[in-house]
């Protein structure tokens, strides 16, 4: 039987979060009622002429300098044509030849073989990306159809990968890292709930060796990172099925309903639009020298990947925890910057507490770090107090807990709360461990016998006898001083 | 000049005005006069408000008692070509697509204009959307020739040309994208002029065609030209294509450039289609400026034959994609037959645009279409760029170029049904717009029939002033503007 491989390329559209439009002063924004956000540019009056927005050239200038782009010293606008009511204009103002940015490559990383362990890493070559202005959003009832022009020219870039990815999960991995980075350098929020982020899919398969690509299938309308892995994994089989049971392959556009996990034909490559694209004349080039570029470049943040790799070196932490830290900006900055507090040598017990404790609560409360009270001040004095054995581990998770509710400094918490471990008295420590070796005649011979992890079978019943206040490092010396002793 | 104040100039008028021996509601009132007597016959305007401009002149009037003049256009009557967007005042570029249409917003020449203290005063009438050269493509109807009300104005700023003319305004505004404004002046034997592309800002001008339209005044003096061309020019954050540079003092200038001048003559320009009487009027101007002892040469634009053809595939092509917006969706013209959306756009566009409007935006969509663009649309831009460079090589020997406006007088009513006849009409004009270049008709003399000539100069990019001084020269030698059509 045939086998086949998928040839696949992503075109992705990133709302650019701007304070007004690509063209014209008026807001832009999400959620407001409809068409206010409008003015004579955006309602396409007579007369009217578009403005360029420097802060989405901007934008899209650190997006393709964090995607590894060249930033063409010259770009311009053209005109894209075509009728539609939510393009007030009846032309799309676009960029078609002359990009801003060229080139560039994604690094992703594939699922690995388990959770916790690293998969493959990739690079995604990008064809180019550009920066357009979105269109107005229609409603369809039975007897009329109303428009929004709220979102109508907004900034909005298109990113357009090579047909290059294979597989529905590098897609997924694909969309993953741009959205973290496009999130991490400020340029979008990119829910795609709110259609920040929109991804279409151009779907191909061939036999395995063959050169020529097969027909392509573009799936529109994958409104979720899953269902754009879904629905390629989905139109993947489906475009085998139909080559195995001896059909054919039209060149189309199809819509992935993610719930039903069905594709349906939109149009077929007969109904093609012609665009007929020419330069804007309202408009002038772009020029974009290496002073801005350097500007741009200076805002930068560090590509997760890079931090990663970076995390392994400089703080030796696993896998684990880096691939839950450098996803997050704020949470990465905030590790930093605790680490720095609390010393190098504790990396890995603050990223402990930042990746279970800090996150589990913050999950809870529905905060982001930045609203949450725990400061890394917090979590680097905590970490001390643990280590000098004033917290037991146990108390420490309620001194957590505490100063996540109340922003209190560990040290309040454990005072007010009557955490501080006990000064133990030895010679009732000392009963404690005695009692529990004479109770357990089996583990003292394993020990004697050469099992040195023996020797936990009494450190249970002395915590428990100490109500969990004994500090651990003496309770393990003592049992040793006796059961050296004899 | 005449007696009448309806025919007097900017500059007369100002003098009078701050003198107090004359308000600009008296002024206001004879201009209104003045139209009410003769629009029936002229039909410059689509529409215009006397209590409004009436409103306008008292508020100047009362500006001027407290000491608070605009300049030389507070309390002058101005008229605007029906493409400008004035707030709350119909807009509508003689279409049936805009014929209810009032817009929101000014442009910003209407906004500069409102700083002067001018007194906004009608719409007036032009081929539909400003396609055409003799204002017979307009909705509302043609308007004559106040020289001979059988006659073509000009286009496609015919009411703008014609309006002061017949004395229905001082001052007024059109636009010109290949030759709009200087055709219809020399047809109406008034001063016309198209600014360097850039100089005036296009926000609020229903384009025609963005890479050539320019918005510029019409008058019965170089003088006031200057006078509304320095209340209008200067660079507008609000349009990308305006050109970044201080606006010099155009009337100053007028008095201290003094020439003599290098003038070129364009041999291209005199050739076959040239009216003998026409061309007689022009070479006596040239011979003038000989005698006030500018230096006259010989020049070649060597790429002017293909000017015209450039032009309506690069004009058409912007147009195509510039009238889109026009779809009865949101605003204008929407055909009550329409059932779903593909007809809301065909019969809304098939009802509200007239036949010149339609073959220009299918000519241009055609240019611009898969597999004809290069050969259209990429090749007229190149040509464009030769005719450009034809214009600056000629400007390394001479200050400014002198050519007849149009080929021929006013024509009748009706005789041009022809298209290419018509388009034929710019063949002087079109360059300028092509190549961005400056240039201004000024009247230079009357045909046989009565019927005014005009004398086209070019002047280099942004040059304005020096042009201006250029063209007053030839003003002061002759009094071609005092004399005026019997209405």
């Amino acid at each position: 039987m045939t086998q086949y491989e998928a040839v696949i390329g992503l075109e992705v559209h990133v709302q650019i979060r701007t304070k007004s439009k690509m063209f014209t002063r008026v807001g832009a924004g999400y959620g407001q009622p409809e068409n206010t956000l409008t003015d004579p540019v955006v309602l396409a009056l007579p007369g009217t002429l578009p403005v360029m927005n420097k802060a989405a050239i901007d934008a899209i200038i650190k997006t393709g300098l964090m995607l590894g782009c060249e930033i063409a010293p010259v770009c311009k606008w053209d005109r894209k044509n075509y009728f539609y009511p939510d393009s007030p204009k009846n032309y799309q103002i676009t960029q078609y030849d002359q990009p801003i940015c060229l080139g560039g490559r994604v690094e992703v990383e594939l699922p690995g073989p388990a959770r916790n362990v690293m998969g493959e890493h990739k690079h995604i070559p990008l064809t180019r990306i550009h920066l357009e202005e979105d269109v107005g959003k229609l409603t369809h009832g039975p007897h009329e159809s109303l428009v929004d022009y709220n979102r109508a020219g907004t900034p909005l870039m298109e990113i357009v990968t090579d047909p290059a990815l294979q597989s529905a999960d590098e897609a997924y991995a694909f969309l993953t890292a741009i959205r973290a980075m496009i999130v991490q350098g400020d340029v979008s929020d990119c829910d795609m709930e709110k259609g920040q982020l929109r991804c279409d899919a151009n779907i191909s398969i061939r036999p395995v060796g063959q050169k020529e690509l097969g027909v392509k299938v573009e799936l529109k309308n994958l409104n979720s990172i899953s269902y754009v892995r879904d629905g390629i994994a989905h139109e993947i089989k489906r475009q085998i099925s139909v080559l195995r049971s001896g059909g054919t392959l039209v060149q189309e556009t199809r819509d992935y309903d993610g719930v039903a996990g069905v594709s349906q034909s939109l149009r077929s490559k007969e109904m093609a639009h012609d665009y007929r694209y020419f330069p804007d004349p309202d408009l002038m080039p772009v020029k974009v020298d290496d002073a801005w570029r350097k500007r741009i470049a200076a805002t930068c943040p560090e590509a997760p990947f890079v931090r990663q790799r970076r995390y392994f070196e400089v703080y030796q932490l696993p896998y684990t925890i880096t691939s839950v830290l450098v996803w997050d900006r704020a949470l990465a900055e905030f590790f930093e910057a605790t680490v720095r507090l609390a010393g190098m040598g504790r990396a890995q017990v603050v990223g402990n507490w930042i990746v279970n404790d800090l996150l589990r609560d913050l999950g809870a409360a529905k905060q982001t770090i930045a609203e949450c009270k725990v400061c890394p001040e917090h979590i680097a004095e905590l970490v001390a107090l643990i280590e000098a054995g004033t917290v037991l581990n146990n108390a420490a998770r309620e001194v957590f807990s505490e100063m996540f509710a109340t922003g209190e400094l560990p040290t309040v918490v454990v005072e007010r709360k009557g955490l501080r471990a006990v000064p133990t008295d030895v010679g009732e420590l000392e009963q404690w461990c005695r009692l529990a070796i004479a109770a357990n005649e089996k583990a003292v011979a394993e020990f004697q016998g050469g099992k040195d992890s023996a020797i936990n079978a009494f450190k249970g019943p002395v915590m428990k006898a100490s109500r969990g206040k004994a500090n651990p490092k003496l309770v393990d010396e003592t049992l040793r001083r006796l059961l050296a002793s004899g | 000049m005449a007696d009448e104040l309806y025919y007097q100039s900017v500059a007369d008028l100002s003098a009078r005005l701050e003198h107090k021996d004359l308000s600009s509601v008296e002024l206001t009132r004879a201009v209104i006069d003045r139209t009410r007597s003769v629009e029936a016959k002229i039909h410059a305007f689509n529409s215009f408000d006397e209590d409004d401009a009436l409103a306008q002149a008292a508020a100047s009037d009362a500006r001027r008692a407290a000491g608070a003049s605009g300049g030389p256009l507070e309390g002058i009557p101005v008229g605007l070509k029906d493409v400008i967007a004035v707030e709350n005042q119909p807009l509508t570029a003689s279409s049936r697509m805009l014929a209810n249409f009032v817009s929101p917003y000014d442009s910003t020449v209407t906004q500069k204009l409102k700083k002067t203290g001018a007194v906004l005063w009608g719409r007036l009438n032009l081929d539909e959307f400003a396609m055409g050269s003799s204002t017979e493509n307009s909705a509302t109807g043609v308007t004559t020739n106040p020289w001979d009300p059988s006659c073509v104005p000009g286009g496609s700023s015919g009411g703008s040309a014609a309006a002061v003319a017949a004395g229905e305004a001082i001052v007024t505004l059109g636009s010109d994208t290949g030759g709009s404004i200087r055709q219809p002046a020399a047809l109406c034997g008034v001063v016309g002029m198209k600014p360097t592309y850039g100089l005036v800002s296009r926000f609020g001008l229903i384009a025609f065609a963005s890479s050539l339209d320019q918005i510029g005044p019409f008058a019965h003096t170089v003088e006031d030209i200057a006078i509304l061309l320095q209340a209008i020019a200067g660079h507008d954050e609000r349009d990308s294509t305006s050109f970044q540079s201080a606006v010099p003092n155009y009337r100053a200038a007028l008095a201290q450039k003094k020439g003599p001048w290098k003038l070129g003559i364009p041999k291209e320009y005199f050739g076959e289609g040239l009216d003998p009487e026409v061309g007689a009027a022009v070479e006596a101007a040239i011979a003038y400026y000989r005698g006030q002892g500018c230096e006259i040469k010989a020049v070649s634009l060597p790429h002017t034959q293909y000017c015209l053809d450039a032009y309506y595939v690069i004009a058409t092509a912007e147009a195509s994609s510039n009238l889109a917006r026009y779809d009865g969706v949101r605003y204008g013209h929407r055909s009550p037959e329409a059932k779903e959306i593909g007809e809301l756009y065909f019969k809304s566009r098939a009802e509200g645009f007239g036949d010149e409007v339609k073959r220009r935006i299918m000519l241009g969509t055609y240019v611009l279409s898969s597999g004809y663009y290069d050969a259209y649309y990429l090749r007229a831009q190149k040509v464009r760029t030769l005719i450009r460079q034809d214009f600056l090589n000629a400007f390394y020997d001479v200050d400014a170029l002198i050519t007849p406006t149009t080929p021929t007088p006013a024509f009748k009513i009706g005789a041009k049904v022809d298209p290419l006849a018509l388009y034929l009409c710019d063949i002087y004009t079109i360059g300028a717009n092509l190549a961005g270049l400056p240039a201004i008709s000024v009247p230079c003399g009357f045909a046989s029939s009565g019927l005014p000539i005009g004398l086209q100069l070019i002047g280099q990019p942004f040059a304005e002033a020096e042009l201006l001084a250029v063209a007053q020269a030839y003003e002061h030698g002759h009094d071609w503007n005092q004399r005026h059509p019997q209405l």
